[in-house]
């Protein structure tokens, strides 16, 4: 049986450096996307730089998943940005950018990874929500509305695809010591916890977690599904 | 040109069916109907043909093409119409 085949978004850091650290450990062939090079040394582990909005690279990276690779099993659409402003201080250009890696991103990379795992009747994907969107975060309207974005996508996607044995399932983070919350300030995410029934920042595992019950085998019969952590 | 991709297209309709559990009363040609009334897929099979062309001419044919294009999509003659019309639309897309 051969390795199974993971592509995940965004590893450059945070969640999914980690995400890929775990299915590497776990004897996948791990392709791994930033738009930087990445320091991750691995002998199961190919890393390609681009945008993941851009239609041309993106679209080349598949080329080479089916020629080099010959299948792709799972896909974790984890590439993500954020933007926390009051909505009438927001330029028209964040709102862009937060669109466009987030939710456009998340929409090509499905429908390229969908082309592969239709011929073999079988794939997982996984995007990435947050639970900023049930929660309707205050100060982060570019961001919500383009995870919101991403479960409606998820939600058609899973009807679209069920017919090819590919499922789609979406996973709501809540506040994770990395990066992409660095730069809020401390009170604000204290008081998006206390929002939260478990109330802790969520880690990587918790994360991973739900990313491995959505990949099992097991799970064959559950789409179209966003699972926030926390209790949200 | 068009005429070229014919058999291939022909082969990729056969493997489609054969993959979607429909029986062919005969060997496919340029006139045998892909999708609406009397096609032979319905959407989910036309998809996965388009999908499967596209990947097999820029496996042999060494050219990315793309069928699912908003041209194609707002065709009031569908390419998709026939094993012909796709023929057709593909050699065309390969031409630009």
């Amino acid at each position: 049986m051969t390795a199974p085949v993971t592509l995940i978004t965004g590893t450059r850091k945070g969640i999914g450096r980690h995400l890929a650290e775990h299915y590497l450990d776990r004897g996948h062939r791990v392709i791994g996307v930033s738009r930087n090079a990445s320091d991750l040394s691995h002998g199961g582990y190919r890393h390609f730089e681009l945008n993941v909005a851009d239609e041309k690279p993106v679209i080349d990276l598949f080329r080479v998943v089916r020629t080099e690779f010959g299948q792709l099993d799972h896909l974790v659409n984890n590439a993500g940005i954020a933007s926390m402003n009051h909505a009438l201080l927001t330029p028209m250009k964040t709102v862009e950018n937060v669109m466009s890696t987030n939710f456009f991103g998340t929409f090509l990379f499905c429908r390229e990874a969908a082309k592969l795992m239709q011929r073999a009747k079988t794939g997982r994907i996984v995007n990435f929500s947050t639970v900023a969107v049930p929660l309707k975060l205050e100060g982060e309207a570019a961001y919500v509305a383009s995870k919101a974005a991403v479960q409606a996508l998820t939600e058609v996607l899973a009807r679209e695809l069920a017919g090819f044995g590919i499922t789609v399932n979406a996973v709501g983070p809540v506040p994770i010591e990395t990066d992409l919350i660095r730069a809020v300030p401390a009170e604000k995410i204290a008081a998006l916890v206390r929002r939260q029934a478990i109330q802790r920042l969520g880690t990587c595992a918790d994360v991973t977690n739900v990313v491995d019950f959505f990949f099992s085998p097991g799970s064959s019969f559950v789409t179209g599904q966003t699972l926030y952590l926390g209790g949200v | 040109m068009s005429g070229d991709l014919v058999p291939l297209i022909v082969e990729l309709v056969c493997e489609v069916a054969e993959e979607q559990g429909i029986e062919l009363d005969a060997q496919p040609d340029v006139e045998t109907a892909l999708f609406g009334e009397q096609g032979l897929f319905d959407s989910m099979g036309l998809v996965s043909l388009v999908i499967a062309v596209e990947q097999a001419i820029e496996e042999r044919h060494d050219a990315a093409v793309a069928l699912a294009d908003e041209k194609a999509l707002s065709q009031t003659n569908s390419p998709y119409r026939s094993v012909g019309t796709l023929a057709e639309y593909a050699a065309a897309q390969m031409d630009q």
